[in-house]
């Protein structure tokens, strides 16, 4: 049975979380092109190599970081978001011209 | 006896039959170059020699013919999707699967036997009836049938499997087994015997851009130029296209499968539930094999988890009980590359003379035939899309034009 370190809960059964994805910077979906746009929804690096991605605990809600290799399966760290994202990120409210 | 046999041996009149020429030296360059040597590769070099007169042709395999995911899949052909590009596409590729020995001349061991999809929701049953229909309607044999038949069908399947009942089932007539390797081999043969070169434990570790066109490739034994590549390498799909310089819309799942020892024959359709993520089939040897769910989360490693064991194996105890006495033999895993809409990726990619065959996930045994068949046109074209793959394109991704095809996945992945 596989552990993975949860950064609030600790060491917990892979079972009890889900994995979300390559960690990504999104663009302003106000202002990029819908092939900005595509990129960031669809199109992964999805390389054999070390990646950050998110990951959720479901039992307490909680969404994480963690470093992985993608071929060994290696959890090298495991961190919270806050090391990451200090500010709030505004989006511009502004509809685009169409 | 042993005479005759001896006689017969040694008799001219009755050559070894060789099916690879012998290895060669790599030339230095050539019209097409097709790198990764599973069934895809081999059958779209097999379609260029025969249909386009196109030989000078070079097969790059990394290890050995047919020994990545050729060898990893479960075998199992259909054409019951849901969406009419998708029932189209793989409804051309089982007809060419059932002629596929006679083509050859070399058994594939094509066996038909239906595929029973079970419901057990409303949602399900709905869901089941537009497939029946818009098969159907595409010159495929799907239809709906209720427990009584069901039972009849597969009398050792138990209809009330835990909290999931069976409601009604998808009955694929056209649903089929063939052997994996055969078709591999097969395919090889018949494009070695047209003049294609075949060269395994070559691996391809560059690619060759100038101006954003593809200009050779970079193997272990040489580089090599060509007029234009085709990328067929499952599993590793995204590795390759980032030598290339761009992203896939791809995110590589290992999928594994097992298989027990073998037992007598006891079902003959193969037995599918997505709700219980489990499908199960007994092949021509006896051996019961199951397949599921991909595991939760990305990775490029083929290696064993007891986790899906366990769950595979309950839901197969579910469906078939009296197998809990049966031991497991065997265990193995592939890497698939997923897409977001469970469908492939065929044609042109952002480099010129490069061309996809790519996002194969759960579903690439079946489409080998017709892949090969509409890659090779692609090719053999110099880019003309033909219309059965033009909704596969990677375009789609960018144009939000996706082909949805997650409803029609054997297990839910």
């Amino acid at each position: 049975m596989k552990i993975l370190n949860c950064p609030l809960n600790g060491p917990r059964n892979i079972s009890e979380f889900v994995y979300g994805g390559e960690l990504k910077t999104m663009p302003d979906p106000a202002t990029c092109s819908d092939r900005e746009w595509a990129e960031h929804v669809f199109y992964h690096d999805n390389q054999p190599g070390m990646i950050t991605e998110w990951w959720f605990h479901t039992a307490s809600g909680y969404w994480f970081l963690a470093e992985r290799h993608l071929l060994t399966d290696e959890v090298q760290r495991t961190f919270d978001p806050g090391e990451l994202f200090r500010q709030r990120i505004e989006f511009s409210r502004e509809e685009s011209a169409s | 006896m042993p005479f005759a046999l001896l006689k017969y041996g040694l008799s001219s009149e009755y050559p070894a039959e060789v099916d690879l020429p012998p290895p060669t030296e790599l030339k230095a360059s050539y019209d097409v170059v097709i790198i990764g040597g599973g069934g895809h590769g081999l059958a779209i070099a097999y379609y260029l020699a025969k249909y386009h007169g196109v030989t000078n042709v070079a097969v790059l395999e990394k290890a050995y013919l047919g020994g990545g995911n050729t060898a990893r899949n479960t075998a199992v052909i259909r054409s019951n999707y849901l969406t009419s590009e998708g029932v189209r596409f793989y409804s051309a590729s089982v007809k060419l699967f059932q002629n596929l020995s006679n083509e050859f001349d070399f058994n594939i061991m094509y066996s038909e036997r239906g595929q029973l999809t079970l419901a057990h929701t409303d949602a399900t049953v709905r869901a089941f009836r537009q497939r029946a229909e818009v098969n159907k309607h595409f010159g495929g044999r799907t239809e709906m049938i209720d427990r009584q038949q069901i039972a009849e069908l597969v009398p050792s399947l138990n209809l009330d499997p835990g909290h999931l009942p069976v409601l009604e089932g998808l009955w694929h007539r056209d649903g089929a087994t063939a052997r994996h390797d055969a078709v591999a081999w097969g395919y090889a043969k018949e494009a070695a015997k047209r003049g294609v070169e075949i060269h395994q434990l070559t691996e391809v570790q560059d690619l060759i851009v100038e101006d954003g066109r593809l200009t050779g490739v970079k193997t272990n034994r040489g580089t090599v130029r060509c007029g234009c590549a085709v990328q067929a390498v499952a599993g590793h799909s995204s590795v390759l296209a980032a030598k290339a310089g761009f992203r896939l819309p791809i995110v590589s799942y290992p999928l594994q499968a097992m298989v027990t020892q073998p037992i007598k024959p006891f079902l003959d359709p193969l037995v599918s539930s997505s709700a219980m993520h489990c499908y199960v089939q007994q092949t021509s040897r006896g051996e019961v094999v199951f397949g599921g769910g991909s595991d939760p989360y990305p990775l490029y490693n083929t290696r064993s988890t007891l986790e899906l064991k366990e769950s595979l194996i309950a839901s197969g105890l579910e469906m078939f009980p009296f197998l809990a006495k049966a031991k497991l033999m065997r265990q193995w895993g592939g890497i698939t590359d997923m897409t977001p809409d469970y469908s492939p990726i065929m044609g042109e990619s952002p480099v010129e003379n490069y061309y996809l065959d790519a996002g194969w996930g759960t579903w690439g045994f079946k489409a080998t035939p017709i892949c090969g068949k509409t890659m090779a046109q692609l090719v053999a074209s110099g880019g003309q899309v033909p219309d059965l793959i033009r909704p596969f394109s990677l375009a789609r991704f960018a144009n939000f034009e996706q082909v949805n095809e997650m409803g029609a996945t054997a297990a839910s992945h």
